[in-house]
Order: structure tokens, then C-alpha cells, then sequence
């Protein structure tokens, strides 16, 4: 257990806050958690932070809660386990969830935090964590397809003080540093989350010397209950009291040969409490697909889809988490025993967008979103040039590839974004410039989105050539099961990776794998899943359609599903008539809210079939 | 006699300026602005203020020109139809753009997606590609791309751009494939973006090539309309506050997106410089939104990104950033969270704030100050009158949804949120820059900028706050005061240990002749010209550049000059980010700016008076201030002297704008006509 050192023990005094100093605060704090991106961005040097921007921040308040930021840090879970004192200036860094209660959930992350001290005592705490392309272990990227432990993740980094009193513990962050392939980028990005903490912590200290100390840490209170109130009051008013809702999604394998992972979430309010239970989720995976869940990020998720909608200024906090019980089961997908492996959790932690969406959405008609691009899917590749001026220079690419977003109660999903806030994907003059590789082709993929009144967003291909010889590592998901469309809405098209060879041979890659040798002149294609399709396809307007079709976003055959016929590019209203005729007498009068495409038994039966992998087996 | 004229085009009205060159004497005119084509408001006014100053056309030597027709263009989606052509394979660069959906966690679910400015229908590939090392891999297929034009053709596109990946680094396929588009779309203006942006990042220089065919044909049009009147006298006002020839403009549009807030930050250059200020914080309040920037020791914070709307593009701009905050702003209560929310929804011009009434019933920034009796009676010289049972009504619906005792106590919350809106705004260009606010000056203009300036003095600490004679036609003053410039760039990345000072050196002199042959052919001799150099500097593998002026003088050929480029940077990224890096520094860009010599327009000198303001007082009125209602005097500016000290609480009108001074603080009359607001603790 920590022992902070406050030179003021007194407590912050409660006082009255007005209604407008209130919302001055709350648009600082909003302010200065958009600042620790800037600073971070502008400095880091690895492709995933500075081109893509795989970071979290977070402020809390005294006692540790977040009070804005987006992630489930447990402040005072770290520091119950953390032995020794926390002082003014001292920075914590760690990369080991079992540590944090899976505030971070995996070992690439790393995640600093420090407290912010006005006057000697603490008024708050600024936190930070960034995904380090590389933390060492026995694949490029630390992330092998195949590990069965964390051991095999690279180096796992306990709490410890980087900074004591202000002072850099250099041996420790050598030790940390002689570990991992690029040292210059994690030194780079660890420099730049602390100066993001550093700049948040400033921003507090302005805030308490402008409004004082004690207004400060009263407003947080009320920010907290302000988030407390409203949640009351949506609870209340979404869900009925001992009714319990359920749905289930899942992960088509974990990369060492079991799937699919059935991930199922329940929602049961009695009273004015709300209940969130994993129960009926798949136990814990041998492989590394494992999403160890932080309680409080179940509880933030939960809370952004709820009131998102109805004030989408809110500043988001932990005020309403009292309000929300989560039951975790131990030992499953979402709580695995110590050391399991943890490093390909970002198909779990894509999949809560699904899950939660899937489950609120029987009960709020505006957040019925069909399934989405629910993932983060990754890309390495890395080697030596062989040949040419840089040759024997060491090169390492990690980047993350973006799909549909579902067809959505407002209109049609986008085609090839990102469902992650924040991300933006790589230039491909950056790549080419940086890397031996050219793009050939980087383009969505006409119908892979599910048809709907609101279209699904489209997956992407892109086609990378390699200039110089080397490995590949690919982390994906969805290659089996649909990602499903609601409302009469049809599902998306499922994800796809292949590699045309130099020698015009072709081979089809499993959607997690590593250590593929790769030569110079193979083709990658590297194709992910459409977004699903929300409402009836048939309602669809055939001018938009046909509109789409010379966008090259919908097949001409596509259009079909949409009833519309096409001649010479143009609608051909007598044939549109008489199809959507037809198809409406072939299908029930009502769909069913949600459209997960065949049952699981079929697909399982036409895996190798339709996907040219062989048919995972089921868990143990 | 000389004259030079000032325009500047805003939303109702059309500044123009005439100043005599010698004896720095104004004339004014203002009369509606012509939406339908703004250039026949303009050469009304020019008519006007002719007359006015009984001239004639004739004996103006330069019309100085702020535009807001390319701005309208985007804002209003009313663009040239724009054909795209990209390299095989990339067809959808604008339909994927950067991946990027704003907002939180769940922001996609609510995020309306903007559509493509070139549809993708207009949108074709030409077979070829060129490597990142500059190697033709595929050479262009020049009969494809000929078929694949005259389809464009076909489909009415008025504009074309040309974005070919890797083409800022060869732009041979780029140039030919412009030639055939000359044969085959005859007429058609064919933006090149190894012409508009030479830089890597396919996404950014195609969408700033599309941006600028967008607006081209209104902009070329709009001018041409203007050049039949004034011919070669006409310059326009470019984002990054330089002026240009009409037809230089023409061509390269896209660099005068913000032309209008240039004007501004130059008018609040001018302004100041005449008060004996030249560090300031720019502020410009308008109906639907604040414009901020900051300038240096004269010169303004130059930007590489310019936004409009959802847009941005790489171009140069002055560094504006833009807040949804104006006078017409919506106060709004959401009923879950009782919150109290000012903007980004405006009532704009129309129905506009209750108080006009217009029909407009929501409660605005404007009926809060109207609610506090910061407001005269009426507005724009008696065009609009208030009406303050209006205002009232509106803003006793948020008092009554946030619980508040008053309607008074609501207007004062709508009024701090907004202020609160606008200093963040004023944080972005200052603290997050690394700049402390206090050593800096406030200039405040815009129809909303006086009134809310003392208060947003306080909040930055930035003294005194400035406000500009005239704040209403600043843009018109700084297009009239400020020079020909030209900017040359290249992309040239390279680690130091790569480089020479020769090397650079030698790029430095070809950019800067060709930007002094542009500026020289507008008019500048060279011998009146100023060179700036500045180059783009990172951490080899960061993402982002930092800025940094180079004095060319250091490129000894000993090292001298990359030495001092390197120890400029490490100084900048530490006062930024606080710490330093071991890592190599790597130049990602190079530019040469040139600058013709800045107008002389003689100051206006106001005859100096007495402290006391006496003469000047209008009436008193009731104003709610701090929590309760007190007396102010109510001020005519015009009629304020040199020397005259207000005290607040106290409100100063003139016809384009009205000052609040707050109590504890007071306004010096400066002899060149600003009001200089300062804490009168501060001045004991």
C-alpha cells in the first residue's frame, strides 16, 4: 500500500460552486485532456502514436477518480499494491495489467501516472498511456499470434517511480530500454506522455490558482454527481426495473487454433442500480486473445453510449459508476488467471463496441447501430534491407487498418474509418518514404458494407508490395462470423488476407498470424470487414443507389440487394418495381431486430469452404 | 494626389476605405453587401467614398483587397463542380481521407460525414506511378487518361485537379497529364498539386488541390468582374496576410481562404502599432463566431494548415483559430444534465437574436448583454433596434431551467460561458504555444469584440486591451496598410548528417529569386524588397515540424548555419514540450518569404484633451455588473479626446460597436484614437 506524502494533511475544504464557475471548469478539464494528445502527438516517434495515436489520457480527481479521459485506471487499486511512498514530482510507470486491474490490457501499453500537488497536498492525479510499438519478447512488435503466457509478450514493467522527486531514475529505464528493438521511439513516446501528465498537472495547478484549491476540488465533486444524476435519471427511464436483457457476439479464434469465443453481456436494473454481467462468456483462451477488462472500463463504456446522446457536451467522469455493479467471471475471456497471455486483446476490446451496441440498442432506438468496424486490426512488418543505400539498417513497421462503421440510426456508416477516437491512418507517402514497400491499391471494396436503408460502411484492400525481404505479422478478427446489420438491415462482408507471390502463386494467411517470411515483389492484401447495414434495404432510394453504383461503392450486381435494376447505369424503374416486388413476398413480414447472417453451425460447417482456413475448434 | 483603398466584404456590409498616401486623411463608405456577386456592392462603395472625397477613380493607385468569396464558396457549399484525377488504385483518397471520425468514444455514432469536395463519380485513375525515390515505376498510360478526361468532360466538371501519388517529390506525370486536360477540357482550370503543395501526405495536397479548383471559377470570375474596373491596381489580401496580384491570386486561390481574418490581424497590426504596441493577442467577435491569433514584435504567428468549416487544407495562413462563439450564439440547458451550454448552434443574421426582433425567440450572447444594459438602444448606427422585453423573455428560460434567482444572473452566466469559450480559443494560440498571455496586449475588434475585451483582459491577464478606432472597418485599414509578399517552398527531407551549408544555402537563393521575381513583377523593385528565410525541423521520426527562421547569413559553408538551425529548434521543442531528444534533427521544409515595402499611411492624431471625458457623456444608463445593478455613463466616442480617461463602469458607443469598461478598470484615450483598457490597481 502506498504512503503519500502530503506536507498539508488538511483536506480540501468542501464549498458552495456556482452553476457557471461549474461549466468553466468542466471545459477546462476538457481542454486540458485535448492538450496531452497535442503534446504526445507532436513528439512521439513511433508510426502508432504519431501517425495513428493509440493513446489514452485521463485527469482524476484527489481520490483517484477520473474526472476526464477515456480508460479505466483504478488509482487506488495501483496504489494499494504499490509499496512505497508517492511524493510531489514522482512519476509511476507501468506496463503490467495484472498490476492496474487491466487498466491497461496488454504489455505494449505503457502507462504513466502522477500526482498533481498544489500547496503540498494532492488535488488530483494526471495519467497517460500509449501503445509502444515494440516492448521486446520473441516476435517484432512483442506480439506473437502464438504465446501462451505474458512472459512471451516482452518486457513486463511492475510500478515503479521513473521520476522520484522530480529526479530521472536513469539505470531503471536503461534496464527497461535494453529490452526492446527501438529504444530512440519508446524513449521518444515515454518522454512524451510524461510531458502530456506534466502539462495536464500544470493545467490543474492554474485552475486551483485561479478559482482556488478548495472551489477546484469541490467542482470536481460536483462534476462527479453531475454525471451521478444524469445516469440516475436515464437508468430509470431506459430500463425496466428486474428486467434483465441480453446479447452475445463473438471472436471468431485466438490465433492458436480454438473459436469461435462466445462473449456474452446481461444488463439487469433493480432499482436505481444497474447490473453488467459477462456471465456466459467464454473461459479464458490458451492463446493470447484474452481481454483482461477493467471493471471501471465496463462501467465507462456502458456510460458513454448512454448519455452520448443526449448531451453530447458532457464531460465524461466516474460520478455514475456507483450506480453500475459489474460481475466479471474469473477465469474467462474477459478475467484470465495470471500469467496468461494477454497481447492480441484489441480484438475484445473492439468487440465491447458490438456487444454494448447490440444490448442497449433493445432499448434505446438511437443507439441500435449495427455492428461496426469493431477492431483495431494490426500490420507489422519488419527486417534488413538487403540491398541499396540503407542496407543493413533495421526497419519496423507497426500500423492499424480501418474498416466500415455500421449503417447508423443518422444515415449510412462511413466507408474505411475508424471506430477508435483519435486514430487516423498512415499516409501511404509516409510508409513508402519510410519503408520498403509501395501501396498498390488503397481502396474500399465495393458491397462489402451491409445493405440497409443507411448503407454499411465498406471494408478496405490495401495491397502493399515489398521492396526488400522480411516478416509480416497480421492481427485480425471477423474473418468468420458477420458483422451483423439490425432493423432489416443485412450483415457486412467478413475480413480477407492474402498474399499474391512474386512467382504468381497464392497463398491465404489466417487472420492472426506471425512471422511470415515475405520476398521482395509479394503482394500483400490486407482486405477488412464492412460495417453491417441498418434498416430495410428496400427502402433504399434506387437514385442513391444507382448513384453509389458509379461511385464505385455498390457492384452493379450489389444494387440487387438493394432491389434496384439497373440499365446502362441508370434506374430501371419497371425492374426495381418488380424485384422489390419479389423480394418482399420471399421474406418474413417483420426481420428480426438483428441479422447475424447463417447460424454458427453453417458457417462452422463452410469455413474452410468459404474462407480457405480450416475450421477452428471449439473452445475447451 | 495618391490615393489607396481598402475593402473589405463581410456578411451585411462592405467596408471600403480611401486613404490620401500623404496626408494619412480617410474617407468611409459602407453599404450592403452583394451576396449574389459581391463585386457589384464593391464598386458602389468605391463609387461612394469617390465621391465622397471628391476623386475619382482614376487617381487610386492600389485597391487593397480582403475577400471572403472563396470562404463562401466552401462555407455555403456552393463550389465549381471539380474533376479528380488520381493514381490508379487510389481513386477513394477523398472517400477514406485520414480515417479520422471526431468526437469521443461513441462519436461515431452521432458524426454526420462531410461529402468529398471532388465526387467520387468525377474522380478517375490514370495508369502510372512513381516511386518515393522519384523512379518511374510505371510510366503514363497518356491514351487512357485522354479517354478517361474527355469522360470529365462529358460529365460538366468546371474545375480539375491532378494529385498523383508521390508527386511531390517528381511532378512530370502530374504536368503532362495538365497538358492533355488543356487539350481536351479547353477552358477548364486544372489545379496541380506538385504545383499547390509540394509535400508528402497524399490526403492533405490532394484535398488542398481539390479545395483550390473548387473555389477557382468563383474566385476568377469575381475578380475578373473587379480587374474590368481596376485593372492592374487590384491586389487581394492572401491567408498568410501578404498581398498578391489579382491574376497571382486567380491562380492559387486556395492560399486566400482566410483573407478576410488576414485583413483583421493586419488592421490590429496597424492599430496597435500606432498606440506603440506590437506584441498582441487579436480578437475578432463576430455574429456566429471569434476569430484569434498572435503576433510577435509586429508579425503575425504564420499557420501551415487553414480551416474552413470541416475543411482544412495545407496552405499558409495567418495561425486564426475559430471558436463557434459570437453574438449570436444559443444558450442552451440540455434537461439531463442542467449544464449551461453557449453555442456552437447560432441564431447567425437571420432570425438573429431576439432582440432584433426578427422572429428570433432563443435566448443569445446578444440578449444577454442586452439583458445587462451593456447594450445602447440600437445598433449599426440605428439600422437595428433592440428590443429588450424580447431579450429578456429568451434569457428568463435559461434562469429558470438552471434555477438561477434572476434573469440577470442567467444573462451574466450566458455572458462568462462564452467568455470562457473565447479564452480558450485565445489559450490555443498563447499557453499551448508556450506563450504566457500577460506579455502580450489584447486587440479587440470585430461588431463583438469591445464589448467583451475588458473581460477577456482579465481572464488573460494580457494588458492593456487595445480597441482600434473604428473597430468595425480594421479589415478595411489593414488591407489598405499592408504589403506584396510572396512565399517559394520545397519539401527537401534529409537527416543533418545528409546535408551541407551550401547546399541549403543554394536553395535558399533559388527560392528566394523565385519568390522576388513574383513579388517584383507585382510592383516591388527589388531593392525595396525583404527576404525572410524559414525551414520546417523535426526529430528524425516525429510526425509534426517545428518552424524556425534561418538567417542566411549563418551558411558560412563551415557548418555555422545547420548548427544554428539545430539549436533554434532543440530551443523551440523545449519551451514547447519541455524536454530534448538525442535523436538526429532531420529538415522536412524549406521557404523563402518575400515582402515588398509596407505602405506609408500617416496616423490620424486626435486633439488632446483633459483626464476628464466630460464632454463626451451621453446619458447614464443601469448596467448589472459583478452580481449587482450599478450606474455607468454611456460615452460618445466620437467626441472623445486625446488624454480623456473613462472609468468603469462605463460604456463607450460609436456606430459600428460598443466598449464595455468593467469597475476597477478604465480606458485611456490614445492620441491615434484606441481606447487602452487597463485595471486602474494596475496603473497606480
Amino acid at each position: 500500500m502506498a504512503e503519500i506524502i502530503q506536507t498539508t494533511t488538511a483536506r480540501p475544504q468542501r464549498v458552495p460552486v456556482d452553476p457557471v464557475t461549474l461549466d468553466i471548469i468542466e471545459n477546462a478539464l476538457r481542454n486540458a485532456r485535448y492538450e496531452m494528445d497535442e503534446v504526445l502527438f507532436r513528439t512521439a516517434l513511433s508510426p502508432g502514436i504519431r501517425e495513428q495515436h493509440d493513446e489514452f489520457p485521463l485527469i482524476g480527481d484527489p481520490e483517484g477518480r477520473m474526472v476526464v479521459g477515456q480508460f479505466g485506471l483504478s488509482i487506488p487499486a495501483l496504489l494499494d499494491r504499490y509499496e512505497g511512498t508517492i511524493e510531489d514530482g514522482d512519476v509511476l510507470l507501468t506496463s503490467d495489467p495484472y498490476s492496474c486491474d487491466g487498466a491497461i490490457s496488454h504489455a505494449n501499453d505503457w502507462l504513466v501516472v502522477m500526482p498533481i500537488y498544489v500547496e503540498g497536498r494532492i488535488v488530483g492525479w494526471a495519467s497517460m498511456f500509449g501503445h509502444m510499438s515494440d516492448v521486446g519478447g520473441k516476435t517484432v512488435c512483442s506480439m506473437p499470434t502464438d504465446a501462451r503466457t505474458i512472459f512471451e509478450e516482452g518486457v513486463v514493467i511492475p510500478p515503479f517511480k521513473l521520476y522520484h522527486r522530480g529526479q530521472l531514475n536513469e539505470d531503471a529505464l536503461r534496464i527497461v530500454l535494453n529490452q526492446v528493438r527501438q529504444p530512440d521511439w519508446n524513449r521518444a513516446d515515454l518522454n512524451g506522455i510524461v510531458a502530456a501528465c506534466r502539462t495536464a498537472a500544470r493545467r490543474i495547478q492554474e485552475l486551483c490558482a485561479r478559482f482556488g484549491a478548495d472551489t477546484y476540488v469541490s467542482a470536481l465533486d460536483a462534476l462527479l454527481d453531475r454525471n451521478y444524476q444524469a445516469m440516475k435519471a436515464l437508468l430509470t427511464t431506459v430500463f425496466e426495473d428486474g428486467e434483465t436483457i441480453s446479447f452475445s457476439d463473438y471472436i471468431c479464434d485466438d490465433g492458436v487454433g480454438f473459436g469461435p469465443y462466445k462473449l456474452t453481456l446481461s444488463l439487469t436494473r433493480t432499482g436505481e442500480k444497474v447490473l453488467l454481467d459477462f456471465t456466459g462468456s467464454s473461459p479464458q483462451s490458451p492463446g493470447p486473445i484474452n481481454y483482461y477488462l477493467n471493471e471501471n472500463l465496463a462501467r465507462m463504456f456502458f456510460g458513454i453510449y448512454m448519455i452520448t446522446v443526449a448531451d453530447p457536451q458532457i464531460l465524461w467522469n466516474d460520478g455514475f459508476y456507483p450506480l453500475i455493479d459489474v460481475h466479471i467471471p474469473e477465469k474467462s475471456f474477459w478475467k484470465p488467471d495470471f500469467p496468461a497471455a494477454l497481447n492480441a486483446r484489441n480484438h475484445g476490446v473492439g468487440r465491447i463496441f458490438d456487444l454494448f451496441g447490440g444490448l442497449l440498442g433493445q432499448k434505446n432506438p438511437d443507439l441500435l447501430n449495427a455492428a461496426g468496424f469493431s477492431s483495431s486490426p494490426h500490420f507489422m512488418y519488419s527486417g534488413t534491407y538487403e540491398d541499396g543505400e540503407r542496407a543493413g539498417e533495421w526497419f519496423q513497421l507497426y500500423s492499424i487498418g480501418f474498416g466500415g462503421i455500421p449503417g447508423r440510426p443518422i444515415g449510412d456508416g462511413p466507408d474505411g474509418h475508424s471506430l477508435w477516437p483519435s486514430f487516423v491512418n498512415i499516409p501511404c507517402e509516409y510508409l513508402e518514404s519510410y519503408y520498403p514497400l509501395r501501396i498498390e491499391r488503397w481502396e474500399t471494396v465495393p458491397d462489402t458494407g451491409g445493405a440497409g436503408l443507411h448503407r454499411g460502411g465498406n471494408g478496405v484492400d490495401v495491397a502493399y508490395r515489398f521492396l526488400q525481404p522480411g516478416t509480416i505479422a497480421i492481427h485480425d478478427d471477423r474473418w468468420l462470423t458477420y458483422p451483423w446489420g439490425v432493423n432489416g438491415g443485412e450483415p457486412g462482408a467478413r475480413g480477407r488476407k492474402w498474399i499474391d507471390r512474386a512467382d504468381g502463386s497464392r497463398e491465404i494467411l489466417p487472420s492472426k498470424v506471425h512471422d511470415v517470411h515475405v520476398g521482395k515483389g509479394d503482394v500483400l492484401h490486407f482486405v477488412t470487414w464492412g460495417g453491417g447495414g441498418w434498416g430495410d434495404p428496400l427502402a433504399r432510394d434506387p437514385e442513391l443507389v444507382a448513384l453509389e453504383v458509379r461511385r464505385g461503392l455498390v457492384s452493379a450486381d450489389g444494387a440487387r440487394r438493394y432491389g434496384v435494376v439497373l440499365r446502362e447505369g441508370a434506374v430501371d424503374a419497371a425492374a426495381t418495381g418488380e424485384l422489390r416486388g419479389s423480394l418482399r413476398a420471399g421474406r418474413p413480414a417483420k426481420p428480426p431486430v438483428f441479422n447475424m447472417g447463417p447460424p454458427l453451425a453453417e458457417i462452422l460447417a463452410n469455413c474452410e469452404a468459404e474462407t480457405g482456413l480450416p475450421t477452428p475448434r471449439v473452445p475447451a | 494626389m495618391s490615393y489607396r483603398l481598402g475593402v473589405d466584404v463581410g456578411g451585411t456590409f462592405t467596408d471600403i476605405l480611401l486613404i490620401d498616401e500623404d496626408s494619412g486623411r480617410s474617407f468611409r463608405a459602407k453599404t450592403s453587401s452583394t451576396p449574389h456577386d459581391q463585386s457589384v456592392g464593391v464598386l458602389t462603395g468605391i463609387g461612394k467614398v469617390c465621391a465622397a472625397a471628391s476623386t475619382s477613380l482614376e487617381s487610386i493607385g492600389q485597391v487593397m483587397h480582403g475577400t471572403t468569396v472563396a470562404t463562401n464558396a466552401i462555407l455555403e457549399g456552393k463550389g465549381a463542380k471539380v474533376g479528380l484525377v488520381t493514381t490508379a488504385g487510389f481513386r477513394q483518397v477523398l472517400q477514406i481521407a485520414r480515417s479520422f471520425v471526431p468526437g469521443g468514444l461513441a462519436g461515431w455514432i452521432i458524426w454526420p460525414k462531410p461529402e468529398p469536395l471532388a465526387a467520387l463519380e468525377h474522380t478517375v485513375e490514370a495508369i502510372e506511378r512513381i516511386g518515393a525515390d522519384g523512379e518511374i515505376v510505371t510510366p503514363l498510360d497518356e491514351d487512357d487518361i485522354r479517354v478517361k478526361l474527355r469522360g470529365l468532360r462529358a460529365d460538366g466538371i468546371q474545375a480539375l485537379a491532378v494529385s498523383l501519388i508521390n508527386s511531390y517529390v517528381d511532378g512530370a506525370h502530374e504536368a503532362r497529364i495538365a497538358a492533355i486536360a488543356a487539350e481536351e477540357l479547353p477552358g477548364v482550370p486544372v489545379s496541380v498539386s506538385s504545383k499547390v503543395l509540394p509535400e508528402l501526405r497524399e490526403y492533405e495536397r490532394t484535398i488542398t488541390s481539390v479545395a483550390n479548383g473548387y473555389v477557382q471559377p468563383q474566385v476568377a470570375r469575381y475578380l475578373d468582374n473587379m480587374m474590368r474596373k481596376l485593372d492592374k491596381r487590384l491586389y487581394i489580401l492572401r491567408s498568410d496576410g501578404g498581398l498578391a496580384s489579382a491574376p497571382a491570386a486567380a491562380a492559387n486561390p486556395v492560399s486566400m481562404l482566410l483573407s478576410g481574418p488576414a485583413g483583421g490581424v493586419s488592421g490590429a497590426v496597424w492599430a496597435a502599432a500606432q498606440a506603440g504596441y506590437t506584441d498582441l493577442l487579436t480578437f475578432d467577435m463576430g455574429g456566429t463566431s471569434t476569430d484569434v491569433a498572435l503576433v510577435q514584435a509586429g508579425v503575425p504567428r504564420i499557420g501551415r494548415e487553414t480551416r474552413v468549416g470541416d475543411l482544412t487544407v495545407r496552405s499558409s495562413s495567418v495561425d486564426v483559430r475559430t471558436v463557434g462563439a459570437g453574438g449570436g450564439s444559443i444558450a442552451h440547458v440540455p434537461a439531463l444534465t442542467r449544464a449551461l451550454r453557449v453555442g456552437p448552434q447560432s441564431a447567425g443574421a437571420d432570425p438573429g437574436p431576439a432582440a432584433y426582433g426578427k422572429g428570433g425567440r432563443e435566448p443569445t450572447v446578444t440578449d444577454a448583454n442586452v439583458v445587462l444594459g451593456y447594450l445602447p438602444g440600437e445598433l449599426a448606427g440605428g439600422e437595428i433596434s433592440l428590443d429588450r422585453d424580447a431579450s429578456r423573455t429568451a434569457v428568463a428560460g435559461i434562469a429558470e431551467a438552471m434555477g438561477l434567482p434572476s434573469v440577470e444572473a442567467a444573462a451574466a452566466g450566458i455572458v462568462d460561458i462564452v467568455n470562457e469559450n473565447m479564452f480558450g480559443a485565445l489559450r490555443l494560440v498563447s499557453v499551448q504555444q508556450g506563450y504566457d498571455p500577460r506579455d502580450f496586449a489584447l486587440v479587440a475588434f470585430g461588431g463583438a469584440g469591445p464589448l467583451h475585451a475588458n473581460a477577456l483582459g482579465r481572464l488573460t491577464g494580457a494588458w492593456p486591451v487595445i480597441i482600434p478606432p473604428s473597430p468595425g472597418v480594421l479589415c478595411a485599414y489593414g488591407d489598405a496598410t499592408t504589403s506584396l509578399r510572396d512565399e517559394a517552398a520545397r519539401t527537401y527531407i534529409r537527416r543533418f548528417s545528409e546535408l551541407t551549408d551550401g547546399e541549403l544555402r543554394a536553395i535558399f537563393e533559388e527560392l528566394a529569386e523565385a519568390a522576388a521575381s513574383t513579388v517584383e513583377a507585382e510592383g516591388a523593385a527589388r531593392d525595396e524588397q525583404t527576404v525572410t528565410y524559414q525551414v520546417d525541423i523535426r526529430y528524425h521520426g516525429q510526425g509534426f515540424e517545428i518552424s524556425v527562421p534561418a538567417g542566411i547569413a549563418a551558411f558560412d559553408g563551415e557548418g555555422g548555419g545547420l548548427k544554428a538551425l539545430g539549436a533554434a529548434f532543440d530551443a523551440e521543442h523545449e519551451r514547447l514540450f519541455s524536454f530534448l531528444l538525442k535523436n538526429e534533427h532531420e529538415l522536412v521544409s524549406v521557404r523563402a518569404a518575400v515582402s515588398g515595402p509596407r505602405p506609408h499611411v500617416a496616423a490620424v492624431t486626435l486633439a488632446q484633451g483633459t483626464e476628464d471625458p466630460a464632454a463626451a457623456l451621453r446619458t447614464t444608463t443601469t448596467v448589472y455588473v459583478g452580481g449587482e445593478q450599478t450606474r455607468a455613463n454611456v460615452y460618445d466616442r466620437g467626441k472623445l479626446l486625446a488624454g480623456n480617461v473613462v472609468a468603469g463602469p462605463a460604456v463607450v458607443t460609436e456606430m459600428d460597436s460598443t466598449t464595455l469598461v468593467l469597475p476597477g478598470h478604465a480606458a485611456t484615450v490614445h492620441p491615434s484614437g484606441s481606447l487602452l483598457i487597463r485595471p486602474v490597481a494596475e496603473e497606480a
